[in-house]
């Protein structure tokens, strides 16, 4: 139990996806202007990321591995990660027409995220197990999530604030960002991997 | 051999997540209800609300519903009024449409007690005043929905046409007769 926290922690915090292994930008610049689409955006890239996770594994180890097509593992990660996108559509228009229509674009661009792709394969760098990459993947979509809504939050406040006119919009953005990634290696020193 | 079965492989996959991708639309899908789609390419489309819904689209889904008449929109008058009738199938009685153009609203200056609570109903903005001063109404933002005139504790906001000037005068159309 304690190692699967640890693994959960470990992965939303350490080993941040957006602040530490610097994956899935460009929903992090792109949603980031209001903290519901922010929020919005999390909890959907949270129902893809730990589906992906799981649904991943079972094809590497159910068709890919016994059946000797490794070769195949992007293309068919890909696919598995496009249909669980557009399940999450499905479920998000009937769900939520507002929240739909807010998230736009972004949300068929989740299947480009490269945070989903870059889990997944991470996922087998470690050899993980089926629970522990569930784990992997719902810990990494909540750093995602806090992340975003964190970034959104400061975004908010600094739409307000006199910025010099070369750094507004997307510079001081971008510095906040490294700001925010400074932050974060802070929590290289827990004692989790 | 190889490469029969990668084409197996990606072909089996895709086919097997189309499939149960179909499965979940039959449950999830959002059905888009065509006559609502129909009945939006209908309306104007310029969102301005004098229907009292906050749209076009909300409008629509009602009139698909039954919930508004079909001469609900000002400013499409009777063409659009005669296309939404055609739409959903029904008849209307053109003797109930009020063919009065555009309205606007007009701050009366003798009732005007500058409360402010116009500006607060306004869902354009187009009210421009402070407290305890004299309201004024913005003519390009106004939409003539009459909010304003509801929540005026004077009655002071009057609900006209726009008075005709040599700029906005125009022919009257042919075969309508005088409006």
């Amino acid at each position: 139990m304690k190692e699967y926290l640890l693994l959960l922690l470990g992965t939303a915090l350490v080993n941040n996806v957006i602040l530490v292994r610097f994956l899935g930008l460009c929903p992090f610049l792109g949603v980031s202007g209001k903290l519901e689409t922010a929020l919005g955006m999390g909890l959907a890239t949270t129902f893809v990321l730990t589906l992906t996770s799981g649904a991943t594994w079972v094809v590497e180890h159910v068709l890919l591995q016994p059946l000797d097509m490794m070769h195949l593992r992007i293309l068919t990660y890909i696919l598995v990660i496009a249909a669980v996108v557009q399940f999450t559509e499905m479920a998000i228009q009937k769900a939520s027409p507002v929240l739909h229509h807010t998230l736009g674009i972004y949300l068929p661009l989740i299947t480009t995220n490269c945070a989903v792709l870059g889990t997944a394969l991470l996922n087998l760098q470690q050899d993980n197990s089926l629970i522990q990459s569930l784990l992997y993947g719902a810990g990494s979509a909540l750093g995602f999530t806090l992340v975003i809504l964190l970034f959104a939050g400061l975004r908010e406040r600094i739409a307000l604030a006199n910025v010099p006119a070369a750094f507004a919009g997307t510079p001081i953005a971008l510095i906040t960002a490294g700001l925010l990634s400074l932050a974060f290696m802070g929590f290289a020193g827990l004692p989790v991997r | 051999m190889t490469m029969i079965l990668s084409v197996a492989v990606v072909a089996a996959l895709g086919l097997g997540l189309g499939w149960l991708l179909g499965l979940a639309s039959q449950w999830l899908g959002a059905t888009i209800d065509p006559v609502v789609e129909r009945l939006t390419e209908a309306l104007p489309g310029s969102q301005c609300g004098q229907c009292g819904y906050p749209g076009c689209g909300q409008a629509a889904i009602a009139l698909s519903k039954g919930e508004a008449p079909v001469t609900l929109c000002p400013p499409g008058g009777r063409v659009v009024a005669e296309k939404l009738a055609e739409i959903l199938g029904t008849t209307f009685d053109p003797g109930n449409l009020p063919d009065r153009g555009p309205l606007l609203a007009r701050v009366r200056t003798d009732s005007c007690i500058g409360c402010s609570r116009c500006i607060k109903s306004c869902p354009t903005d187009a009210i421009l005043g402070a407290t305890k001063q004299l309201h004024v109404v913005l003519e390009e933002a106004c939409i003539g929905c009459g909010a304003c005139a509801e929540v005026c504790p004077t009655g002071g906001i009057d609900l006209e046409g726009i008075p005709v000037t040599l700029r906005n005068w125009r022919w009257h159309k042919p075969g309508v007769g005088h409006a």
